[in-house]
């Protein structure tokens, strides 16, 4: 009954120098149908995707289009076999015209010149074909993101592709914009063409897809037809069952529930459109609260709301009671929170300082330009730190770029305890580094927090959120979907709340 | 196509740099006696055809997002070599101008080549190339030389005349010819729409399958090519050579290319603003002439008010550009029934 898959990825190998990237990893697509493929950060989603559209060469293994062997050696290659990407980030050009970025490239041409009128009228076509009727003469900027995207699909589709790749298309739309995306999709399914799509969206798997893959470490985990793999199973299949051993047990018997009645922070339906949905979060000096969720489930931008990177576009923040507005770091550093982000090469340390004139930083920019930390107190200081924190450095005059991930990382912590704040946000501090190195950071965020320091955590590790914190928020798709107690929670409980009611 | 629907943020700076043009004519035709007449408005055609003509290849290389400022250099190698080969060699025009437009050709493709194959700064490379054109100016002679060559003498005063009072340079038709061409060639050519792209979004243009590369080292060579020309304008307008020709173009066509609504970021402006803004330059040059008790420095004062000005409208624009799309509604099926309850 069910037709021939038009595409098939059979035994899929990979390696980069140090990795693994895929282990005999498979995909088969059919005409007219969506395939979520799903998986952690690291599950080899990209990477099969690379190997797909001609990026990368695969080490070995084969690709069937239409029982052919193929082997694409290009995006623009790949194209014109019928495999058409839309990648994460529109690339497409804002300062020309609808028109054009769907045709740049092919112009069909009247003598010596470009045919205008046949790319307006085809390109108004294609974007009907999906739904959508706008003047295709405006410059591509002046349209929202979604629209961008529409017009990336259709110059996509404008190659007469079997097979659409949308790389997690939705991380910048809002539910609106999803929904008109979603109906443009269905339109293609009716229309026979095989639509792989990546996201982190649990929601928008189960309202799109008919049928997911999943990988994991690079290995093909299983292939289920959607409607009857339940959401908590899901979860369980992309993370698997290698929970880190350690997690329960070290569980330190942590400080008093509430040691202030007050919460030094207290957030009400901080949000904005496309990013986040208005979310509450109480945090108290004294305890550590963790933000649990799978990737993409809001942790970071929480974090970057919080600490006035990002504007929210609604609710408020009360610090000790008192209504503030966080709407630049600099205010947020002089409310006492103090923020270690994710990437902590780009936006954490400055590698060719040293580790001295890296811990003083926050510090000096505090105070502010014209009151100088004398050399020997900041040698002082640094000193002080590397002693504390215990950062393996013969001396704090080495740069910062030749020490390991997790000295670093103390050091960007040390950075941030210079300025003596009173919370701590900390977003994924145990990223790429060994994992004695992980269990002395989670350490340390537990005795800066029986100092007394409120302490925001966030890591992609359910087991280490589990091990630090005393009450953990569990976020899905931008939103909130409950507040555990830490020292209840086990990884299947959180899990379970991550899954929703459908479990 | 309404109204509304033509005037959008690209082309706002061009209206309001022709508008501008118009009260600055304007102004002057009521203020001063004899500046309201055609001849005037064709003079500053005639006077500034060797600007137009570098302008115009400057927009292409700023359109990319690059820039080039060995323009005004090659401008005075142009009239050296000519006027060198003319009047020392007794070469023939028919010979010399091809030679010269290869050379400054030439010179914008090695210059676009190291900036395409070996990734260096637009900006050093053709430095690079301004004191390199400049000094080889003086390695031919310290001197002007004078073209006293008839067929020169006789394009350079050669005049085609329209109507009674009014009349054109060859060189004036020149430029008005290379700005046709360079029009077509913006807006009708893959090699046109692919400069823009460039500009817009260089990652995206070589993930749309565009050839990147070549259009840069294109570019720099057309502008090569357009300094040339402008060097041979230069020497029917000065019937001589000289190293210290053309000083400080470079600047004058940036300007002009800004003042006419180009984007130095690049992938948004037209070749034709870069046009109106020369005659900018040019009409406040005359209204200062005509004025006759300010100094010609004056110019360059009007001129940098003028450029900061025009910045700043552009950068305004472009933070509320991004608001506009908001406005229009363009979604065929409105949201009815499957809109979700806020």
């Amino acid at each position: 009954m069910k037709p021939t898959p038009v595409l098939v990825m059979q035994d899929i190998c990979k390696s980069f120098p140090g990795v693994k990237a895929l282990t005999d990893a498979r995909l088969r697509l059919f005409p007219g149908e969506v395939h979520a493929l799903m998986g952690q950060n690291g599950a080899g989603k990209s990477t099969l995707i690379k190997v797909l559209t001609g990026v990368e060469s695969p080490d070995s293994g084969q690709i069937l289009l239409k029982d052919q062997p193929i082997r694409p050696e290009s995006v623009d290659d790949a194209q014109k076999l019928g495999i058409s990407t839309v990648f994460q980030e529109v690339n497409l050009c804002p300062n020309l015209s609808v028109a054009e970025n769907i045709f740049i490239g092919r112009f069909p041409m009247r003598g010596l010149a470009i045919d205008w009128k046949a790319i307006e009228r085809d390109a108004r076509k294609a974007l009907l074909a999906l739904n959508i009727d706008i003047d295709v003469t405006r410059t591509l900027s002046e349209f929202p993101v979604a629209i961008q995207q529409m017009v990336a699909i259709a110059r996509a589709l404008s190659t007469e592709a079997q097979v659409l790749i949308l790389d997690e298309p939705t991380s910048s739309l809002d539910e609106d914009e999803v929904e008109r995306l979603f109906d443009a999709l269905r339109e293609l399914k009716r229309k026979g063409i095989a639509i792989l799509f990546v996201t982190h969206f649990l929601d928008q798997t189960y309202a799109i897809s008919d049928r997911i893959t999943v990988l994991r470490n690079g290995e093909f985990i299983g292939e289920y037809p959607a409607a009857e793999l339940g959401r908590l199973e899901l979860i369980n299949t992309m993370v698997g069952r290698d929970i880190d051993e350690a997690g329960q047990a070290a569980k330190s018997a942590s400080s008093a529930d509430r040691p202030t009645d007050r919460p030094f922070i207290s957030v009400q339906g901080l949000g904005a459109a496309g990013r986040m949905h208005p979310i509450d979060l109480d945090i108290y000096q004294g305890q550590v609260l963790g933000l649990g969720g799978l990737l993409g489930s809001g942790r970071t931008e929480t974090a970057r709301m919080l600490f006035g990177i990002d504007r929210a576009e609604s609710g408020t923040i009360a610090i000790d009671g008192a209504p503030v507005r966080l709407n630049s770091p600099r205010k947020a550093v002089r409310q006492g929170i103090a923020f270690c982000p994710e990437d902590r090469k780009t936006e954490g340390i400055v590698a060719d300082l040293s580790i001295r004139e890296n811990i003083i930083l926050a510090l000096q920019a505090r105070r502010g330009i014209f009151r100088y930390l004398p050399k020997r107190v900041q040698t002082a200081m640094a000193d002080e730190y590397i002693k504390q924190l215990g950062i393996r450095t013969p001396d704090a005059e080495k740069p910062i770029g030749q020490l390991s991930g997790g000295n670093q990382q103390k050091a960007l912590l040390a950075r941030w305890l210079a300025t003596e704040p009173k919370m701590l946000i900390l977003d994924e501090p145990t990223r790429g580094i060994d994992i004695a190195a992980k269990l002395e950071i989670m350490d340390l965020v537990k005795t800066q927090c029986r100092k007394g320091l409120a302490i925001l955590f966030i890591s992609s590790e359910m087991s280490e959120v589990l091990r630090v914190s005393d009450r953990i928020a569990v976020l899905r798709d931008r939103q909130k979907v409950g507040e555990i107690d830490g020292k209840a929670a086990d990884e299947q409980s959180v899990f379970r709340m991550i899954a929703g009611a459908e479990a | 196509m309404n109204l509304a629907g033509t005037i959008n943020t690209r082309t706002l700076p061009l209206l309001v740099t022709s508008v501008l043009f118009a009260l600055l004519f304007g102004f002057g035709s009521v203020s001063y006696d004899n500046f309201f007449s055609v001849q005037v408005f064709l003079n500053l055609l005639i006077d500034n055809a060797f600007v137009a003509v570098v302008a115009i290849g400057m927009t292409f290389v700023i359109l990319t997002g690059g820039i080039d400022l060995s323009v005004g250099s090659i401008v005075a190698l142009t009239t050296m070599v000519t006027a060198a080969l003319v009047e020392q060699q007794h070469w023939s025009i028919w010979v010399v101008v091809p030679l010269v437009l290869a050379i400054g050709s030439l010179f914008g493709l090695l210059m676009g080549s190291l900036i395409h194959y070996f990734r260096m700064q637009p900006f050093i490379v053709t430095l690079g190339g301004m004191f390199l054109a400049r000094g080889l100016c003086y390695v031919i002679s310290i001197d002007s030389i004078a073209i006293t060559d008839p067929t020169y003498a006789a394009i350079s005063e050669y005049r085609i005349s329209f109507g009674e009072e009014a009349f054109l340079s060859v060189s004036a038709i020149i430029s008005l010819l290379t700005l046709a061409l360079a029009i077509f060639l913006a807006q009708y050519t893959r090699f046109g729409r692919t400069v823009y792209a460039i500009g817009g979004n260089e990652r995206s243009a070589l993930l749309m399958g565009l050839p990147v590369g070549r259009t840069k080292i294109l570019v720099y060579t057309l502008s090569g090519f357009c300094s040339a020309l402008g060097g041979v304008l230069v020497t029917f307008y000065m019937l001589s050579g000289y190293g210290l020709h053309a000083l400080g173009l470079e600047m004058d066509a940036i300007a002009a290319a800004v003042i006419g609504g180009t984007l130095l970021t690049g992938g948004v402006g037209y070749v034709a603003g870069s046009l109106v803004g020369v005659m900018i330059l040019g009409v406040i040059q005359s209204l200062i002439a005509f004025d006759g008790s300010l100094s010609s420095w004056w110019t360059r004062i009007a001129i940098g008010v003028l450029l900061c000005a025009f910045c700043l409208m552009q950068r305004l624009l472009e933070q509320g550009g991004s608001n506009l799309g908001a406005i229009f509604s363009y979604w065929k099926k409105p949201a009815e029934g499957s809109a979700p309850a806020r």
